[in-house]
């Protein structure tokens, strides 16, 4: 229970931080206002919640039953009453109402000088595509400081984006483009969630938020893949192509295979029969999967990857499962 | 006014043998019907839930993501078309909604029967799909994710598709049966809220239902022949989806919980042993609450791409189903002022559902502003919300009510103590279960995650084994089921001094209900 108790503290650590709301660090203004909202909102339900059950404890204990043949008085209404609880919800739902959907605006309403990032969503990893050309999978890196609007759509299913610590979210949608903004204001490292359920890995497409200072983010934009070794440039593509979605480089089971201490490995037990591992076993696995499926795994669970991967990037990915 | 009847003939025993079951028109072994069939769909989405929270005891040791996701489907489908959307009103609804306004039966015996053997099929058609070809949507069936999966998912809208129907039957036999067979003096406004409440829900079930119907057929036409109209690939929209679904789907939800409200009704005049506080505003507020919910349905949407215009709209709607839901709660509040309350086991899950249903009631309003919306939306905050409404509203009110009505329905008391500990077990293994996923989803766990972060591991273990409270709190209630069936003492005609129709005639009911047709003449609750 060691793990319990490191993560208990965990906890507690997150509810100091918060104020006892539990909602995670603020990274944008608009999150300092929605935890506002949220606060206000958790106070007047606590209030209600003190009047309707506080005073349901209070009846049920003054008035419990003390004689078998008790009489009760027959109450069968109260204007006055019935007005006052039909009226102050209605006033404070409409308080509440306007409040958020000021809030909403905010969110919604996209600055004109933003940096705009392209993003496709696909099962199951996050392509992001800046204007300088550079793209990544699953590492989205913004400047500190600068309105930054995502441009969004999905290859296959719907997904929805969605950062805790910037309080926003939005779905993807095949067929169309749907828009986020936010404006980062604390350096740091940030969760990105998939929060439109999309099938098996659903809940490994996570993606890695970094927010640098501007001058470290024009350096990222610029950095350059040549001067990567090739075991680095492997660990680029299966980042790109997704594939650490379902298979861990740790040793963990996920949907498909881990590849660690994978390569190399004699009389590797398949479905059907056995396979040393080497170059070709690789290769054919990537196009081909279900060729030779790895025993325990079901088959057809991976899409071929035929015509999807480069040459290049074929033996940069074979070399780094080498490495691991 | 006891009963007359001197014989030991009733409902149950005056026709021997299976046949006599399976062929009955008799709305009390109808409802006795449901009730076996649906108490076996319970246990099984209850093994489903256990299973998920075993999981994510400890993610990845049991099951990969696709088994995962298999029984979050199941657990969701079955509860929801299986359990909770056809438990209140099939069962006690069919039995007692009669016996509320003095009719010898429903207005369709038939079509009754017919009903259940409708959702029989669908049942058996839905639970195929478990030993076919697993399905993993999710009970939302979303698009174009169910257009893609390779798994059964037309068997499965089609189920959805044929208890639907039998809903739809059920709603029309009650809408009738209220309107046309109330005994002589039995005013609208003389009926017990319960009938009020399974009246709105009839109401739904026939105007929302027949959309679900359709939009589920469009999507096995498209998987069967590739009709473009939810799939973007052939010209669709996969948004357009999520209208249809949800314009069924929400006033699914009141379907889902007004019935447990009419218990609520119910369970707490009979132990105040008072009179309702407010009975035209609860009735009306049901009807009220059945009319708006059909407005609301892009409330589930607020980030799925609609207008900003339309999301600030759904948010203005839902604030209003906020007015009448506060008044029930008030009115029930003050039917406990200066009543004779006692304590035992039905009273205490009322009391419990005005518990949870409270928390459920203003998470409910967290979740409809808008701008806190889009921070919760799809994370387990939403989780905990509806199981707050569903579980521990409408299951703690269907709990309640089998107690409450077990000696009418079966001629036999149960053990009290029993049957208090079940609710001890139930309700604060629910708290323990749920309260966890409200601080999850504020600190952004997102629903449906097979896996997650490690910071999310106490809650997570915390939950699951609250989880395991619940599941013995209800193997407890089935105990006192079977315990009172079989050894429990002979119950009189009225054990709970309760002034409702179904408490003048003998426990069990005979066959024709009620030997001479009541005569009304004072309203459902008249404790002076």
């Amino acid at each position: 229970m060691t793990g319990f108790s490191i993560w208990w503290a965990a906890l507690v650590n997150t509810a100091m931080a918060s104020g006892g709301s539990f909602m995670p660090p603020q990274g944008t203004a608009i999150a300092a206002d929605v935890d506002n909202l949220y606060r206000f909102l958790l106070i007047a339900s606590a209030i209600s919640c003190f009047i309707l059950l506080g005073g349901m404890v209070f009846f049920v204990l003054k008035y419990r039953r003390k004689t078998a043949n008790d009489k009760t008085p027959y109450i069968s209404h109260n204007s006055f009453l019935e007005f006052l609880w039909s009226f102050i919800p209605f006033v404070i739902f409409m308080i509440v109402f306007v409040w958020g959907w000021r809030v909403y605006h905010d969110m919604r309403a996209m600055p004109e000088n933003a940096f705009e990032v392209h993003v496709v969503a696909k099962q199951w990893a996050w392509d992001f595509q800046y204007k300088s050309g550079k793209t990544t999978t699953n590492e989205f890196v913004v400047p500190v400081g600068m309105p930054v609007k995502l441009i969004m759509t999905s290859k296959d299913v719907l997904h929805s984006f969605f950062i805790p610590s910037m309080r926003i979210k939005q779905d993807v949608v095949p067929g169309r483009y749907t828009t986020l903004w936010f404006n980062a204001e604390k350096l740091g490292d940030y969760h990105v969630f998939c929060t439109e359920y999309c099938g098996a890995a659903h809940s490994q497409m996570l993606a890695r938020m970094k927010v640098v200072s501007q001058e470290d983010f024009e350096v990222w934009l610029q950095e350059n893949e040549a001067e990567m070794t090739l075991a680095e440039r492997g660990k680029k593509a299966v980042n790109t192509l997704g594939c650490v979605a379902c298979h861990s480089v740790d040793g963990s089971m996920k949907v498909g295979p881990s590849w660690k201490g994978l390569w190399g490995a004699k009389a590797h037990a398949l479905e059907e029969g056995t396979v040393d591992v080497d170059e070709n076993y690789i290769r054919e696995s990537i196009l081909q999967p279900a060729a030779k499926v790895v025993k325990g795994y079901p088959k057809g669970a991976m899409p071929p990857y035929q015509g999807q991967v480069s040459e290049e990037q074929l033996q940069a990915i074979i070399e780094y499962m080498k490495s691991l | 006014m006891a009963s007359t009847h001197a014989t030991d003939t009733n409902y149950i025993n005056e026709f021997p043998g299976i046949w006599s079951w399976l062929t009955s028109l008799d709305h009390k072994r109808i409802g006795l019907m449901y009730m076996i069939s649906i108490l076996f769909f319970f246990f099984v989405g209850g093994i489903m839930a256990m299973l998920i929270r075993l999981e994510l005891f400890n993610p990845g040791a049991m099951f990969d993501g696709n088994t995962y996701n298999q029984v979050l489907t199941y657990h969701g489908a079955i509860m929801v078309f299986m359990v909770i959307v056809p438990g209140i009103p099939a069962i006690l609804g069919n039995f007692f909604l009669p016996l509320h306004i003095g009719a010898k039966d429903v207005a369709f015996p038939r079509l009754n029967l017919l009903s259940w053997y409708v959702f029989m099929a669908g049942a058996a058609l839905a639970v195929s799909t478990m030993f076919l070809n697993k399905i993993d949507t999710g009970w939302t069936f979303y698009t174009p994710y169910s257009l893609k999966t390779g798994t059964s998912v037309i068997v499965m809208v089609l189920a959805a598709f044929i208890m639907g129907m039998s809903s739809i039957l059920t709603g029309l036999n009650f809408i009738v049966t209220v309107h046309k067979l109330r005994a002589p003096g039995m005013t609208m406004g003389r009926m017990p809220l319960f009938v009020w409440a399974i009246y709105s829900t009839a109401i739904l079930q026939v105007l929302a239902t027949p959309v679900l119907a359709i939009t589920l057929l469009l999507i096995a036409a498209e998987r069967l022949f590739g009709v473009g109209i939810f799939d973007p690939a052939l010209g669709g929209d996969p948004v357009l989806f999520q209208h249809f679904f949800w314009f069924y789907s929400h006033p699914a939800v009141y379907i889902m919980i007004l019935p447990a409200m009419g218990i609520v009704s119910e369970i707490i005049t009979t132990f105040a042993r008072k009179t309702i506080f407010g009975y035209t505003a609860i009735a009306m507020s049901s009807l009220g609450i059945a009319a708006v919910s059909f407005i609301v349905w892009g409330h589930h949407m607020f980030v799925s791409g609609q207008s900003e215009a339309a999301g600030v709209l759904f948010s203005f709607i839902t604030m209003l189903v906020g007015v009448p839901t506060a008044i029930k709660m008030f009115n029930w509040l003050a039917t406990l002022y200066r009543g004779s309350i006692s304590f035992q086991s039905p009273m205490l899950f009322a009391l419990g559902f005005l518990f949870l249903f409270a928390i459920g009631g203003v998470t409910g309003i967290m979740l409809a502003v808008i701008g806190l919306d889009v921070h919760f939306h799809d994370t387990y905050f939403v989780v905990a919300h509806f199981h707050y409404v569903m579980v521990g509203g409408t299951l703690m009110a269907l709990v309640g009510g089998f107690y409450y009505w077990f000696p009418k329905m079966f001629g036999k008391m149960y053990s009290e103590s029993a049957a208090i500990l079940s609710w001890i077990l139930i309700f604060i293994g629910f708290n323990v279960t749920f309260f966890p996923q409200f601080v999850l989803g504020s600190m952004g766990m997102p629903r449906r995650y097979a896996d997650y972060l490690p910071e999310f591991t106490s809650l997570n273990q915390i939950s699951s084994i609250g989880a395991w409270m619940i599941g013995l709190g209800f193997l407890v209630a089935l105990y006192v089921i079977i315990q009172g069936l079989l050894k429990g003492e002979k119950a009189p005609d009225n054990p709970w001094g309760s002034k409702t129709l179904e408490w003048t005639i003998q426990s069990p009911p005979v066959h024709h209900n009620f030997d001479t047709e009541p005569i009304v003449t004072a309203g459902p609750y008249e404790y002076r």
